[in-house]
């Protein structure tokens, strides 16, 4: 599955209501390590149709980065059912993002 | 095999690869993180020749990507130690271990932190390393800049234009980064200096809402900020090889200009390395030659 950008008008829809389990990527397009973690997520994304990958851009949606009490990006936030389960922040490998998913 | 193993992806690490596979090298890029290294936080390049004006993601998004078309194996593991095979190199991961020929360590920095009681649990909770990746959370708030060498006192400038109010603590009275650009903080209604001073506790909730900081003469004062940006200076990432090479007082390796350690077949490149000037271009030249050196390497024990 790709990459899905979110707004404050598909967040309900994409990230509450998904019945898979969702990792946010809150990044900003002039973040630099934003720019680099993004051909992790992406491949990410394509390698599973197991969960979803969801990019906010907080420029753009800072609503929702003042909600999630962003202060740091990249900032990755795991979604079950609605729920936080866990968050990391700053530039991850795979290795870990994919552990994240997992647990 | 591989014939060449480059630890870390930041530009020098990534241009040894072209140069590697530029002579049809086998060669396996481990990457901690995500490459690209510490210029990714770099807002603007306008000192790389012929680029006029470059971000430093772009640069490095680049880099990347000429990388990859040259066909180098990247995987994104931390290399935690090198043991040195005599006519090979084994290089341990958490993940596995891999062997090469040569291999070219190029760690370049990692920040150094502040080391004060409860700063990894607040980081991304109101403890940034990056004013230009996070200074826009903090709009019209109060925030503090810990630091003062250049990039403390960037820093400052740039959160200065976006935050209601900086303080800037430092340990002593003055500072040794940029003059011109301390000249521009005095200027700045919304800059407080906070000299002699250190950060002795971080005051926290869920997130930072203050710190106290305690001057030479042991006065304890509380500052009441929701962001502290951490800019104490950074380490090179050679602790993992200590054993194996030579480490200057200040953790950097030494090597010559031919980038060569007193392990046969193990190169260092970039800012890791010795030397006097740690700039985009000598890293990128690190890289070309330490590549050059382990193809040379390579040809002499065949």
């Amino acid at each position: 599955m790709a990459l899905i950008e979110v707004t404050k008008e598909t967040y309900e829809q994409e990230v509450l209501k998904s019945e898979k389990p969702v990792l946010i990527d809150f990044n900003a397009d002039w973040c630099g390590p934003c720019q680099m973690l993004k051909p992790t997520l992406h491949a990410l994304a394509d390698a599973s149709d197991d969960y979803k990958i969801v990019s906010i851009n907080t420029d753009n949606e800072m609503e929702l980065a003042m909600e999630f009490e962003v202060f740091s990006i990249p900032c990755l936030v795991l979604m079950k059912n609605g729920q936080e389960v866990s968050r990391k922040v700053g530039v991850q490998p795979r290795p870990v993002l994919e552990a994240m998913l997992r647990g | 095999m591989y014939d060449i193993i480059i630890v870390g992806g930041g530009p020098a690490g990534l241009t040894a690869a072209i140069y590697a596979r530029r002579a049809k090298k086998d060669v396996l890029l481990l990457e901690a993180l995500a490459c690209g290294g510490q210029i990714v936080n770099a807002h603007n390049i306008e000192n790389y020749p012929a680029e006029a004006h470059i971000s430093g993601a772009e640069f490095a998004t680049k880099l990347y990507e000429q990388v990859v078309a040259f066909g180098a194996e990247i995987r994104y593991e931390r290399a935690v130690e090198v043991k040195d095979h005599g006519n090979y190199k084994e290089v341990v991961t958490p993940y596995g271990s891999y062997t090469g020929k040569t291999v070219i360590l190029a760690t370049g920095f990692e920040n150094r932190k502040l080391g004060v009681e409860g700063e990894d649990s607040l980081v991304g909770r109101g403890i940034s390393y990056c004013a230009t990746c996070d200074g826009n959370f903090f709009r019209n708030r109060t925030v503090a800049v810990v630091g003062g060498g250049d990039n403390a006192l960037e820093d400052t400038l740039y959160l200065a234009d976006l935050v209601s109010k900086v303080y800037l603590i430092y340990r002593r009275d003055s500072f040794p980064g940029e003059e011109e650009t301390e000249k521009l903080l005095k200027e700045r209604d919304n800059v407080e200096f906070v000299l002699n001073s250190k950060v002795t506790k971080l005051i926290a909730e869920k997130r930072l809402t203050g710190v106290e900081v305690a001057d030479k003469e042991g006065n304890v004062r509380e500052l009441e900020i929701s962001g502290l940006f951490v800019a104490v200076g950074k380490i090179p990432e050679n602790q993992n090889f200590a054993s194996l090479i030579d480490l200057d007082e200040a953790g950097y390796a030494i090597a010559s200009e031919n980038c060569r350690t007193k392990v046969p077949g193990l190169f260092v490149a970039g800012d890791n390395r010795v030397k006097q000037l740690r700039q985009l271009v000598t890293a990128t030249a690190d890289g070309a030659v330490a590549a050059t050196e382990a193809i040379k390497y390579i040809a002499s024990v065949n």
